[in-house]
């Protein structure tokens, strides 16, 4: 099943936990939607209420940016990895 | 007695402490390090007081978190505390107002403009569509710091009346507990608009309501400073005796009426204390008069500005006043201005201050 690798920073919102096992596969919005339901506090770091992907929060699935492949509609195999990154443009002046 | 000051910075919230009367301050460590705390509010209706704060992190979006203990703890719920429904289109990007209503609600005004109402003390919050679904919304512009309801100010004797100020927008008023909204901006000039005298898209920075007396106004405009003695039928100019009509926060005694503090700049385009001097400027009668207040500030050339929401009062006898600069130093008074020490120097840019007497 595809894991989600949690950054240090946000792995207070993961139960401590560095990776995930996710369910869900096929695209990485259906990945995005198991974490809402299971760590929604996590799932609320990387996007807004409206489903978009926070602006200074990078997903990569198999190392690949979703922002410039397919966005929430980017392919997610069984042993897809998904990794999730803050930007290095974000963070206080 | 001591007095607790909250200081919420670009990177993290100060709590500082007096058990003095005021004369020495001690700052406790950042919390919530690197994070932007853009409000703090403290609801006094329970058996202590709930402070919660709007943490702004620049990466991972806007909370709310609270606090039951007077900031020793916080907690955050699973699920975002402020967020649109789904159906209205947009996401909350800051939360630049947190205020208690009458007992057991808690109001927040949000970026983009909007109203928040809470009934579980601040742990989830619903969008007020009276005021989201107004007519006028496409209309509400920005200003330089976004576009947002930093100012909420509830009636202390009838729940029903709300007060609310954005930037851009104005200021609109409800009296049916925020079903329907008006705009309450007569007299009230927006000088860069080519009607200056709109029914609303004034830039008000911020209004306080007199401390004596509810239907009394103050509202600091971007160029402008008004008095409305008809709880916002109309706006009259006090900016007569101040030095310069530009600025940001506007704070009233707590009892006293026409008792009102803020800090002038020298303008829109020169963001600086008028002729570079740390002063504070003090009211007695109501906008009639001011007089400059600067025993104990720095002296010499000042630069550094004082945000809309980081000037406070406190509810004592005399009152104390607060506040702090984006140059992240912060002075308090415990004789209404008279005479000011310094709480704390060397924080991040200061983004609000709130004092609570516990």
């Amino acid at each position: 099943m595809p894991v989600l690798l949690v950054p240090g920073v946000l792995r207070a919102e993961a139960g401590g936990e560095s990776r995930l096992e996710i369910a869900a596969a096929g695209t990485l919005g259906a990945v995005l939607a198991e974490v809402g339901e299971r760590w929604p506090l996590l799932a609320r770091r990387i996007r807004d209420e409206q489903g978009a992907v926070r602006r200074y929060v990078n997903v990569y699935v198999d190392g690949e940016d979703a922002r410039v492949t397919a966005g929430l509609e980017t392919p997610v195999e069984p042993g897809s990895e998904i990794q999730v990154l803050p930007s290095v443009a974000g963070g206080a002046e | 007695m001591t007095v607790l000051l909250a200081i919420g910075t670009q990177k993290g919230l100060f709590l500082a402490s007096s058990d003095d009367e005021r004369r020495s301050w001690q700052v406790g460590p950042a919390q919530f390090p690197g994070t932007a705390v853009y409000a703090v509010g403290v609801d006094p209706h329970g058996p202590r007081p709930r402070l919660l704060a709007s943490v702004d992190n620049s990466h991972f979006g806007p909370s709310v978190a609270v606090s039951d203990d007077l900031g020793e703890t916080w907690q955050e719920p699973e699920r975002a505390p402020i967020a649109f429904p789904d159906d209205a289109g947009a996401s909350v990007e800051r939360i630049w107002q947190i205020v208690p209503g009458e007992p057991g609600v808690i109001y927040a005004g949000s970026q983009p403009s909007a109203l928040f109402r809470s009934t579980d003390g601040g742990r989830s919050f619903e969008l007020v569509r009276g005021l989201w679904d107004h007519p006028h919304r496409p209309q509400w512009g920005a200003g330089f710091g976004g576009q947002a309801i930093h100012t909420i100010l509830p009636h202390p004797d009838d729940p029903s009346r709300l007060l609310v100020a954005m930037s851009t927008g104005g200021v609109y008023r409800s009296g049916d507990g925020g079903e329907s909204w008006s705009p309450a901006n007569s007299g009230i000039k927006a000088y860069f608009l080519p009607d200056p005298w709109p029914e609303f898209g004034q830039c008000v920075h911020r209004v306080a309501r007199d401390g004596g007396d509810p239907e009394q106004l103050y509202a600091q405009n971007h160029h402008g400073v008004y008095r409305s003695t008809d709880g916002g039928d109309s706006w009259q100019s006090i900016a007569g005796t101040l030095p310069s009509d530009f600025g940001f926060p506007i704070v009233a005694h707590p009892s006293r009426p026409g008792t009102i503090w803020n800090f002038p700049l020298t303008s829109d385009s020169e963001r600086h204390p008028t002729e570079l001097r740390c002063r504070v400027y003090r009211s007695t009668d109501g906008g009639e008069q001011w007089e400059p207040q600067h025993h104990g500030l720095p002296t010499g050339p000042y630069y550094p500005v004082v945000l809309r929401d980081a000037m406070c009062a406190d509810t004592l006898d005399p009152a104390g006043v607060y506040f702090g600069t984006r140059a992240g130093e912060v002075f308090a008074t415990n004789d209404e201005g008279e005479s000011w020490t310094t709480v704390a120097a060397h924080l991040p840019d200061v983004l609000t201050v709130r004092a609570v007497r516990v």
